[in-house]
């Protein structure tokens, strides 16, 4: 019988300290504004309804190192990702239910250029995106993706979220209860 | 009580051992790694290993696939260093890792055919079970390893991309692996041994 009780208890000490891992909590106030890029884009596509800025990496660059108030949750993801296409209503999701809470989505598509205005620019019309989206047309990818963080492979879909003092990579798909949580850990 | 004390601090180096296990699975190989052989089908219908290869100096093995608009932009320039290494001794082996179930289009009736439309020169494989890129730590499509065959076995000399453009292969600057190839062949250190570029996740 002891042996049966000590195994419930180191159970629930590993189960408590999982949870303790995962638990965040806190709000922060605040209002949304635009996005505002530090770099004038190289170039600008545009549709019917939505114009998609592009940049190289060192216009995005900026972006991924600001500090001010808010929770940055920057996505690179293309419209061929089949992993990526999918958790794409979950980065909507954060961008609707936070975007008055200081948390900036920002949606960075590697598209191939070339057929950019043809695929992305109706994608994200008939999926009507509310998030900020942007294309990276960089080829120089060895150099920038350590920049993006050391520990990327190359692989998307990647997540960067930061905020003033806190910074996270994650080569990953997420799900909204994933991401959420994620994202409300910066949030303190 | 003894014990009871002694499986609970087994049972805990299991939990804890699990885990570190994981992370060094997901690793992979380094550069000076010995990667393992393999005996995987090839769209022709024969098994290929790297040991039925008794003349060759090296390998590149390529983690590839049909579906990756990324590794069918490659597809061209790994036709093109097939031709060009084989002879020298360093023939291309291409793998698709990918999951079939998840990723129907790189079944193996569909890598028959776009071996055949491709007109691949080089084999084409199936990581039938999935059990050899995690091995190798192949992350993306496309993800290159490049192997020297040496008395201690194939040992892993660059890891990475095929060159530093994958929008258009007129515009490469730096030609990463026939580089590692090329210093490889003449016995020099290769400059850059490790490269990164943005691809398809393998599909599990």
């Amino acid at each position: 019988m002891k042996l049966i009780y000590q195994v419930w208890i180191m159970g629930l000490i590993l189960l408590g300290s999982c949870a303790l891992h995962a638990q965040v909590s806190g709000e922060v106030s605040g209002s949304s504004s635009t996005l505002e890029m530090e770099a004038a884009p190289r170039g600008m596509l545009t549709g019917e309804q939505v114009s998609i800025p592009v940049y190289d990496f060192e216009g995005l660059e900026g972006l991924l190192n600001r500090s001010d108030d808010k929770v940055y949750v920057v996505n690179f993801w293309a419209t061929w990702c089949k992993p990526c296409v999918e958790e794409l209503p979950y980065f909507e999701a954060l961008h609707t239910k936070y975007a008055t809470k200081d948390v900036e989505v920002v949606l960075v598509s590697l598209d191939f250029p070339s057929r950019a205005e043809k695929v992305l620019i109706p994608f994200v019309e008939k999926r009507g995106l509310k998030s900020t989206v942007l294309l990276l047309d960089d080829p120089k990818q060895n150099t920038w993706i350590p920049r993006v963080s050391p520990s990327w492979s190359g692989a998307i879909p990647a997540t960067v979220i930061f905020s003033r003092d806190k910074r996270e990579f994650y080569e990953k798909s997420f799900t909204f209860k994933e991401l959420e949580t994620a994202v409300t850990s910066f949030m303190n | 009580m003894k014990i009871t004390r002694i499986l609970l601090f087994i049972g805990l180096i299991a939990v804890c051992s699990s885990f570190a296990g994981l992370d060094l699975f997901s690793d992979g190989y380094k550069v000076g790694d010995v990667a393992t052989d393999f005996k995987l089908k090839n769209v022709d219908g024969s098994m290929v290993s790297l040991a039925d290869y008794t003349d060759a100096k090296g390998f590149l093995v390529v983690f590839t696939c049909n579906t990756c608009p990324y590794a069918v932009a490659y597809e061209d320039r790994i036709i093109a260093l097939h031709e060009k290494y084989k002879q020298k001794g360093v023939p291309v082996i291409a793998i698709n890792p990918n999951n079939p179930k998840v990723q129907p289009m790189d079944s193996f009736e569909e890598m028959k055919k776009r071996a055949a439309e491709k007109g691949f020169s080089f084999p084409y494989l199936l990581d039938e079970g999935q059990q050899i890129f995690p091995q190798y730590g192949a992350k993306r499509t496309p993800h290159c390893f490049l192997l020297e065959k040496t008395d201690r076995g194939n040992v892993v000399r660059y890891i990475g991309a095929i060159d530093d453009n994958y929008q258009d292969a007129s515009a490469v600057e730096t030609t990463y692996v026939e580089n590692a190839i090329n210093a490889m062949l003449s016995g020099e250190e290769i400059s850059v041994k490790n490269t990164k570029a943005i691809g398809c996740t393998i599909k599990v």
